[in-house]
């Protein structure tokens, strides 16, 4: 089997996988214990905090380690909303969200935030314009992510954080980093976010860890309590081992980044060439889109299909953000980029890493075309014929 | 904005006297330390300046980095031109288009003629450029005392230096000009910003820590070493001595005297960081004291305390208030570690309520009673362990052990 499915979860590196085995094994002692092992245990925690605020260029007392990004958003958005509800009730997010965001959004519409969703353009790009017209006196947050985890389009952080600190400057600004970071440069002092959500599972990490940015100064609203475990913020026991791993994946990760996106840039290049050689595939991301996402539809073909023909090949592929695939309704993102919904229903998402190799490429490539053959008789709309 | 150049100046001070020469040349060598991450940096030393050539380095980092060098008093960033009239007028013309100057700002050009064969003297320099300039920027407005905007064209015979921003530094005396004296460092708030405070005064420091394990906790142990860390930012490299003190400590106990025994510890320390400074060749004392802050630190306390070393004590935030100590721990990158909630070993065994006016010949008659004291401090001295801590360096061994680098 051929795993072309990497922004759903990455192939942990081999040394990551050790380091769990050894840390688990070693230092099993409750980093809040006051004997020794208990401190060995936090000064591993303590040492890997350090690891990581390095690779984010930020001070080890802004990060806080979470369970992953679905924690880490959830704990931004409600943390710092119901932290600052006396400045209003308005917020900000966009409409290709991943779903923990967009629906943490639609949770405290429930409890009676105002939410403006922004809509983005045919790229799948937000017009920081949009954030000047929505942005109030009374919006506490806006949540926009770096890469769209089904399209990979990259939206304009900078330009994005400029806009919300000039409109209004008490405005929180949190970015779900998650499909950007260890792919594309990584700025938060430059694009002024307050808030920055990561995972390591999507980058060579294991799964079940992540971390939060919260910058200096900013408090939030823990959603777990029970415990003064990261600065009161995260309640429950730390999982040394992953956090160990979270720091060795996010310092191999942020290293070779230059090496990845131009790796994985090139294979992306050819992959796109091949599914715009290949009649009856329609491709949406483009040159400008994340390195290592590419997103087409086959009109008239249920993602479904093409995604368990290229499967009898040997070739795993997603049809859409993981989390969302066992939806039958066709994806939200795809729909608000101004899709029809015969192509929303028919996306594939091929997302890759920089060990693919050539041989590999080349399958996926014949692959493609093969199965788009076999199932081109079957394309509704051509039925009857 | 590129600039091509930061010019350092030297803290008025250190010009006077004969000692100038080995001013120069030690802050010499610690900006050519702060600056050795930036490769393509080019040093120039020249009557009380020293000219940091960038190369294509990035300014305000290097500046950030400069800001540690004690001895410094301020950095102006400069862009390089010929000294040739028209290349000043583009290059001071394009100066001002990138600082985007949008509103009334009163000005006025300050030239220097070093270079005594330019043609133009100063004073038609100043005239040359600044009407130049004012003809092609509306919102200028010439104003002689203090302008919002002086702009300052330095003519020399290779090059002409043009800028106008002046970035105070930390100033000082340089790095290690003035001796060397021991710190007493318990990881509060204090004790940082006075090591920051003497080496920003050319004192060269040692940091002396008393742990009282089991008492206190080896991360206590850890968040001192981590602050000597970021104090070894700005020295470069600083030892620190770990003084075991329970069981000098413990001798205080049970005599029914409990209001004392700060003053007694405190007393205790004194005499061993004496005993350490000799060997070490220090010549003074350095604490955190600052004036009526808690019991130890009244008056009274300072006075009998203070009775137990012959070496001068100094006492840099003495005069100080709180808030100030703390915005300095702030800037100095302290704070965040000191806040860290362990416990050190002056909060153990000490009374509710201290003595504020200890009577000295009580205390000396106490200490007399402790016939083995003078053991334990010796004791206390012999197993001092000592560890050098650079900004990046591993410091302890246990942590060394603990930490494998290839997990990270």
């Amino acid at each position: 089997m051929f795993y072309w499915d990497h922004a759903a979860s990455t192939p942990p590196y081999e040394d990551v996988i050790r380091t769990i085995a050894e840390v688990m094994e070693q230092h099993y002692g409750n980093p809040s214990s006051m004997h020794q092992w208990g401190e060995d245990s936090s000064r591993l925690i303590k040492h890997a905090r350090e690891v990581c605020s390095r690779a984010l260029d930020v001070k080890p007392s802004e990060i806080i380690f979470t369970s992953g990004a679905t924690e880490g958003n959830n704990l931004a958005i409600k943390g710092a909303t119901l932290q600052y509800m006396n400045r209003g009730k308005h917020l900000i997010t966009t409409q290709i969200e991943h779903a923990s965001v967009y629906e943490s959004f639609q949770q405290l519409q429930q409890w009676g935030f105002e939410v403006t969703f922004l809509p983005v353009d045919s790229q799948g790009c937000v017009d920081p314009a949009s954030i000047r017209e929505a942005i109030r006196k009374d919006t506490v947050l806006v949540s926009i992510m770096h890469v769209n985890n089904e399209i990979g389009a990259i939206q304009p952080i900078e330009a994005i954080g400029d806009m919300i600190k000039r409109c209004n400057p008490r405005t929180i600004f949190h970015v779900d980093g998650v499909q950007g970071f260890g792919k594309l440069p990584v700025d938060l002092t430059k694009w002024q976010v307050d808030l920055y959500t990561l995972s390591a599972h999507k980058f060579r990490g294991p799964k079940g860890i992540g971390l939060l940015y919260v910058r200096e100064g900013l408090k939030l609203t823990p959603i777990l309590t029970g415990g003064a475990q990261e600065s009161g913020l995260r309640a429950g026991t730390e999982n040394v081992p992953l956090i160990v791993a979270l720091a060795k994946a996010m310092r191999k990760a942020s290293e070779q980044q230059e090496s990845f996106n131009s790796n994985v840039s090139t294979m992306r290049d050819q992959i796109h060439t091949t599914i715009q050689e290949i009649k009856g595939l329609k491709l949406h991301s483009h040159d400008g889109s994340a390195p290592h996402i590419v997103h087409f539809s086959y009109p008239g073909m249920k993602s479904e299909v093409l995604l368990h023909t290229l499967e009898e090949q040997g070739i795993l592929v997603s049809t859409r953000s993981a989390c969302s695939s066992k939806q039958s309704e066709p994806s939200r993102v795809l729909l608000s980029m101004g899709l029809s919904i015969e192509e929303a229903s028919s996306g594939i998402r091929i997302s890759m890493g920089d060990m693919h190799t050539e041989d590999e490429l080349r399958l996926l490539q014949q692959a493609l075309r093969i199965s788009v053959e076999q199932l081109e008789p079957l394309q509704r709309g051509r039925m009857g014929k | 904005m590129t600039y091509d150049m930061l010019l350092l100046r030297f803290g008025e001070l250190i010009l006077k006297g004969k000692n100038r020469r080995r001013f120069e040349k030690s802050i010499f060598l610690h900006v050519k330390s702060v600056l050795s991450p930036f490769p393509l940096v080019q040093l120039r030393n020249e009557f009380g300046r020293i000219y940091v050539y960038l190369n294509g380095e990035p300014a305000s980092e290097a500046i950030q980095a400069l800001k540690k060098v004690f001895g410094i008093a301020s950095i102006s960033p400069v862009i390089v031109c010929k000294s040739d009239l028209e290349d000043i007028l583009r290059t001071s013309h394009q100066y001002l288009q990138d600082m985007n100057i949008q509103n009334d700002t009163t000005f006025k050009v300050s030239a220097r003629r070093v270079w005594k064969k330019f043609p133009h003297s100063s004073h038609e320099m100043n005239h040359l450029v600044g009407s130049h300039l004012l003809k092609e920027f509306q919102m200028l407005n010439v104003m002689m005392n203090h302008p919002e905007l002086e702009l300052r064209v330095e003519i020399r015979e290779t090059e002409t230096y043009i800028f106008y921003v002046v970035i105070p530094a930390v100033g000082g005396f340089p790095r290690g000009s003035n001796g060397k004296a021991m710190l007493l460092l318990s990881g509060g708030i204090d004790s940082p910003v006075a090591a920051w405070s003497s080496m920003r005064k050319g004192l060269t420091i040692e940091c002396v820590h008393f742990y009282s394990y089991p008492f206190t906790s080896q991360l206590a142990k850890d968040k001192v070493e981590d602050l000597a860390r970021v104090l070894s930012g700005y020295a470069g490299e600083i030892k620190l001595h770990f003084v075991p003190f329970t069981e000098t400590q413990t001798s205080f106990t049970g005599m029914g005297q409990d209001k004392l025994i700060i003053t007694l510890m405190r007393r205790a320390m004194l005499r061993i960081a004496t005993t350490l400074a000799e060997r070490e060749g220090a010549l003074a004392i350095v604490t955190g004291d600052s004036l009526g802050q808690v019991a130890s630190q009244t008056l009274p306390s300072l006075n009998v305390v203070g009775r137990a070393t012959d070496l001068p004590i100094l006492r840099p935030l003495i005069m100080m208030d709180k808030n100030e100590i703390i915005q300095i721990s702030r800037d100095i990158g302290t704070y965040e570690l000191s806040i860290q909630p362990y416990e050190d070993c002056c909060t153990l065994f000490v009374a509710d309520s201290p003595a504020t006016n200890p009577n000295l010949r009580i205390v000396e008659r106490l200490e007399q009673s402790i016939v083995k004291l003078p053991e334990l401090l010796q004791d206390a001295v012999e197993r001092t362990e000592t560890v050098v801590l650079t900004p990046t360096n591993g410091g302890r061994l246990s942590t060394e052990k603990l930490i494998q680098e290839d997990w990270f």
